[in-house]
């Protein structure tokens, strides 16, 4: 049996061996076919338009039931003197149940659902190393977070626009800001909102390293939510809130405030970090030494 | 039964051996899914990995790869230790493991496109070539547009061993890949296991069909119920058995004297004659000596006995039959 040559001289990029070139070590070109997975699914889509519909729904209720310019009571004319109230009203709306429960499809599918379609070992046997394929799930659940927010902001803003005009904004001071700085406060609550999504998106991650089945994965991060959303309003385990990660989300109210009221954002971002941090490293610790049999 | 493994691993040195395995074992619980399991397949060698389904083929084959964690032994592919340098060898090997997955919802050709995007050592810029020479390669080039979910059993495995093949490989681990072919698709991925050979890949095929195997591989390593029963070249393996001659005839009694008296073994009576060992004596002597002795031949025939029956006797069980 004579040894057989190799068959990669035509092959000149790669290295000796199957070396990758140091060029290609931050290729994004797994990230790109990750969103383009996310993207090109039905079911997101439609999950895309649900996110969607919800403000554009708040935006034609309101003006169907607010009174007319200048009859009304003040303070309801003065919010409706800018549209820009409607995609916050809908963030603060899907928070509690639409925006997590994107998240857990998305993390569902993650590991749990490539598992399942038996994907996984073929994407490991390529080979994807375990811990750039949990990064890459974790980039993609992060940017999905921004991507679902976004889709309700843009939709709301659009939709707000269009009914109740570009007016200045009443903060929740009492004082008024321009529609540009308005904006601007909106893309910062968006990006608060996202954070949070997004340290969910790493407990998702985690749970959907722990089984082959999406759905289970799914439901185990909306009970997980739920759960935490419940402990929130319980007053007796007070002493646990500030360690629950919904118990900042809805002080993204605080950035409407003139001047913005930092204090429970920032600490909404530091039990975002601690959870992504900690059940990163679960879903790493778990994922890493994982037999896999799917 | 002679086991050629010594032999081979002192004439081949780890580096010219495709796939060396020592003590290899994976146990789920109290089982031994694959029992301490020495493999030496050569470079250049189209293996056959032979065994009743349940025997632990697919175990080790994950383990190969990198995908399970071995609870005992070592392995290595090309050289590289597993699952240590599965990152820098995996590159240079194509698998296909436990039958196609795919996303279903995706074209078989964006499936191809996803599993090369993955792949750090893939050039992006000539990734669309290497799809299509992929895909003509088995086949699907025509239905490369077409939804997974919508492919046949056998088009699935097309595309599985497509995907196998999107860059140059030295190596080919392919699990059962006639599974769900018709057999037209069968000799095809025949006739492509040959071609892969003849450029110099090794190919590490598994099969619960010996027949699918039986006239492709060099080599052959059987395994039954976690062990490696035999290994060694197709050549050995088949040499281990003795062949038998049989003589069909009116006078068994006549004949089974000749036989004995030439030096066959196990010289017994048949069903219309009697057959032995021939054991060196060539077959024109038995003939001759026959006729000689007044015995009227009616059939004379010399076999090695097929690989089935030697299998049937080294798993102790039929191919078809789960372990």
């Amino acid at each position: 049996m004579s040894a057989a040559e190799p068959v990669l001289a035509d092959v000149p990029e790669r290295g000796p061996g199957g070396r990758v070139p140091p060029s290609r070590w931050l290729s994004a070109r797994l990230l790109r076919s990750e969103l383009r997975l996310i993207a090109g699914r039905r079911r997101n889509q439609m999950g895309l338009l649900v996110l969607a519909a919800v403000p554009v729904l708040i935006a034609v209720a309101v003006r169907l039931s607010s009174p007319r310019e200048g009859r009304g009571p003040d303070f309801l004319s003065s919010i409706t003197s800018n549209g820009l109230f409607v995609p916050l009203a809908a963030l603060g709306v899907e928070l509690g149940l639409f925006l997590p429960l994107a998240i857990a499809m998305l993390a569902g599918d993650a590991v749990a659902g490539e598992a399942n379609l038996g994907t996984l070992r073929y994407l490991l046997t390529v080979p994807v190393g375990r811990t750039r394929l949990l990064v890459t799930k974790y980039a993609s659940l992060m940017i999905g977070a921004l991507w679902g927010v976004a889709v309700v902001v843009l939709a709301g803003a659009i939709a707000g626009i269009a009914l109740f005009g570009t007016g200045p904004m009443l903060t929740l001071s009492g004082t008024e800001i321009s529609f540009g700085s308005a904006v601007w406060r909106v893309v910062l609550v968006s990006l608060y909102i996202a954070a949070g999504l997004a340290a969910l998106g790493a407990v998702g991650l985690f749970i959907s390293t722990l089984t082959e089945q999406p759905l289970a994965a799914t439901v185990a991060l909306m009970i997980f939510t739920i759960l935490s959303w419940i402990a929130d309003s319980v007053p007796q385990i007070s002493w646990l809130h500030p360690w629950l990660l919904v118990d900042q989300w809805m002080a993204f109210g605080d950035l409407l405030r003139d001047p913005p009221f930092w204090d429970n954002i920032a600490r909404g971002l530091w039990v975002d970090v601690a959870y992504a941090v900690v059940f990163g490293l679960l879903a790493w610790a778990r994922f890493a030494g994982k037999d896999i049999t799917s | 039964m002679t086991q050629p493994l010594e032999r081979v691993q002192t004439s081949a040195s780890e580096r010219d051996l495709a796939i060396a395995t020592r003590g290899l074992t994976k146990r789920f619980g109290a089982r031994a899914a694959v029992d301490g399991i020495d493999l030496v397949v050569p470079r250049g060698s189209v293996y056959g990995f032979l065994g009743p389904n349940g025997s632990g083929k697919t175990t080790t084959i994950r383990m190969l790869l990198g995908l399970v964690r071995p609870s005992a032994g070592t392995s290595s592919l090309l050289g590289q230790p597993i699952p240590k340098g599965a990152q820098a060898v995996l590159p240079r090997v194509g698998s296909l493991v436990e039958g196609p997955a795919f996303h279903p919802y995706l074209s078989g050709r964006a499936n191809l496109r996803r599993l090369d995007a993955a792949d750090l050592a893939a050039d992006p810029r000539t990734s669309r070539q290497r799809i299509d020479a992929a895909l003509d390669r088995v086949g699907l080039l025509a239905t490369a547009g077409k939804r997974y979910r919508a492919y046949s059993l056998g088009m699935r495995q097309r595309l599985a061993i497509a995907a196998a093949l999107l860059m140059p490989r030295e190596l080919l681990v392919l699990d059962e890949p006639t599974n769900g072919l018709d057999p037209q698709g069968t000799r095809e991925v025949r006739h492509l296991v040959a071609s892969l050979a003849s450029d110099g890949t090794t190919v590490f095929v598994s099969s619960h069909l010996l027949s699918e195997v039986e006239q492709m591989c060099t080599h052959l390593g059987v395994m039954s119920d976690g062990r490696l029963v035999t290994q060694g070249s197709t050549f050995e393996v088949r040499g281990g058995a003795a062949p038998t001659a049989r003589v069909l005839t009116d006078q068994p009694t006549v004949a089974a004297r000749i036989l004995s008296e030439l030096g066959l073994n196990g010289v017994e009576a048949v069903p219309g004659g009697v057959r032995g060992t021939p054991d060196g004596v060539a077959p024109e002597k038995i003939v001759a000596a026959l006729v000689e002795g007044g015995v009227g031949v009616k059939e004379f025939t010399v076999t090695s006995p097929s690989l089935e029956d030697l299998f049937v006797s080294l798993t102790g069980e039929g191919f078809d039959v789960s372990g």
